[in-house]
């Protein structure tokens, strides 16, 4: 009957399928791939009576669910009023947490709701390789939330795991514990959003790794969930269960602390922002007609991929992953399956890729900066300084180097 | 983020000839395409792939038979196997129930 949901879907939904809300970037761990660059709570955060607003809107626009994160979201005060207020306005929420506030207390309240999803993140089956990547103790505190849950009755909560370099090795592991608390294991995609741009390079998987990756996921099928991130790997030919389809600004978006809307939880820059929920016409004006929606809506036409026989399974990957990883909207994606992305990255080495638009992360870390004495006169090059006239300013011929990534 | 899991795969054997509804849990979005459908008990997402499926669904709880629904709608015979295979997916998912008769 008429065209396959996939092409529906590209042309936008009157109402997002799944709408993630960072309700804070206040949190009290600093992981090293935040992809919101979250810390420290933003002045500008949406009120109480703001959020509730938000969650009217939601309501009259029929949106099921919430995916609520931050940040840690459950740091905030109004946080259990927010999600009382939404489920009892039939908007349905799955919230994430590192587990900090999860006490057997709160642990009962969404064991006792059929509208309450909880999400444990975990980026390591040993405390080993999760604290390396989430900080000290972290692992702990998860496990404990876990515990809590499944003491409290809660069947089915979800562990959620951002799958890396180091703990590629551990997803049977992974497995186990969600087995152990009754719980289902979510595999995640890590992309080079936020701070986790700094730390792509040393963590995304492997060419073979994701591989391994997607042939345990194959086996697995529908046992373990996948957020549908890892459409990109659909192009070793059977797609992965779920929406094979990069849904930003058509069936997703996000909205961020302080009510920015943009196209997608992965793409916090400027270039992705659609408009504010305090505009006029709240979100539904922004989701219904931001320009930038309205874009992302039209047919695409795969440009450098267009030619490839994989086009139609994964449709150009990640778009998020892409800009963050300097490569165009167009081509392929930087871990793509039949090697392009390797090649498209060697090409462009050598500029800087976008930057996130903000930074939240807790100053307390020391920040890396070099405040050295001048490079020595006549060092051959023209001084680097923003009023600089010099086309050539900052030049240096080994930054061409096309091997160099 | 997710639709995590579509509703895959009908099985032979509908029974269209009871009483069927939508599952008390689910919520039913309209759309362009037909409509989405929620189940907050399983937490799954699944979609009605046409307006006339949508609304075969929408009456099948007022309905004597899920027969009766699809022929309201105005559901061919030839058409009919199509939509029970359909409607057999959506009661493999709980997104319908058979209905005790009321």
């Amino acid at each position: 009957m008429t065209l396959p949901l996939v092409e529906q879907f590209q042309y936008g939904l009157d109402a997002p399928i799944c709408l993630t809300w960072e309700l804070t970037y206040a949190c009290n761990l600093s992981c090293v791939h935040c992809l919101s660059s979250s810390g420290r709570r933003d002045p500008r955060e949406l009120s109480t009576a703001e959020c509730r607003a938000v969650i009217d809107e939601l309501e009259r626009m029929q949106v099921f669910y919430v995916n609520i994160g931050g940040g840690e979201p459950t740091v905030r005060p109004d946080f259990w009023d927010l999600v009382d207020y939404a489920t009892a306005h039939h908007v349905g929420v799955k919230f994430s947490t590192n587990g900090v506030k999860i006490t057997p207390a709160v642990a009962r309240r969404p064991a006792a709701s059929d509208y309450i999803d909880v999400q444990i993140s975990l980026d390591g089956a040993t405390a080993e390789v999760n604290d390396a990547v989430r900080g000290p103790g972290s692992y702990a505190t998860a496990l404990r939330a876990m515990r809590h849950l499944a003491e409290a009755g809660f069947r089915g909560f979800k562990i959620s795991v951002v799958v890396t370099r180091q703990n590629v090795t551990q997803l049977d592991d992974f497995k186990a514990i969600a087995d152990r608390f009754g719980a289902q294991l979510r595999l995640t995609r890590l992309r080079p959003s936020g701070r986790g741009a700094d730390v792509w390079d040393e963590l995304h998987p492997t060419a073979s790794q994701q591989r391994q990756l997607y042939d345990w996921l194959v086996a697995r099928g529908e046992q373990v969930l996948t957020g549908d991130s890892f459409f990109h790997l659909a192009a070793y030919g059977e797609a992965l269960p779920g929406l094979n389809l990069c849904g930003a600004g058509r069936v997703v978006c996000l909205i961020d602390p302080v009510g920015d809307v943009y196209a997608c939880p992965f793409a916090i820059h400027d270039s992705f922002l659609a408009g504010n929920v305090r505009g006029p016409g709240g979100f539904a004006a922004v989701w219904r007609d931001s320009e930038l929606f309205a874009d992302l809506r039209r047919p695409q036409t795969g440009g450098a991929c267009h030619s490839c026989s994989a086009y139609d399974s994964c449709r150009g990957g990640c778009m998020a992953a892409k800009f963050f990883t300097g490569l165009p909207l167009d081509g392929p994606d930087p871990e793509c399956v039949k090697g392009h992305g390797e090649r498209a990255l060697s090409a462009v080495a050598s500029a800087s890729p976008p930057r996130p638009s903000g930074d939240h992360s807790h100053r307390s870390r020391p920040v890396p900066v070099s405040i050295g004495a001048r490079p020595p006169a006549g060092h051959g090059l023209p001084p680097d300084r923003a009023c600089d006239e010099s086309p050539l300013a900052g030049f240096s011929p080994g930054h061409l180097d096309p091997g160099g990534r | 983020m997710s639709t995590e899991t579509l509703a895959r795969g009908a099985r032979a054997g509908f029974d269209l000839d009871r009483p069927w509804q939508l599952h008390p849990q689910v919520s039913v979005r309209p759309e362009r395409f037909g409509a989405l459908l929620y189940h907050f008990g399983t937490r799954r997402l699944s979609f009605l792939k046409s307006p006339a499926l949508l609304t075969v669904v929408s009456s099948l709880g007022e309905a004597p038979s899920a027969r009766e629904a699809c022929r309201a709608a105005g559901v061919t015979e030839a058409e009919l196997p199509a939509y029970a295979a359909a409607l057999e997916t959506l009661a493999s998912s709980q997104m319908i129930c058979a209905r005790v008769s009321s």
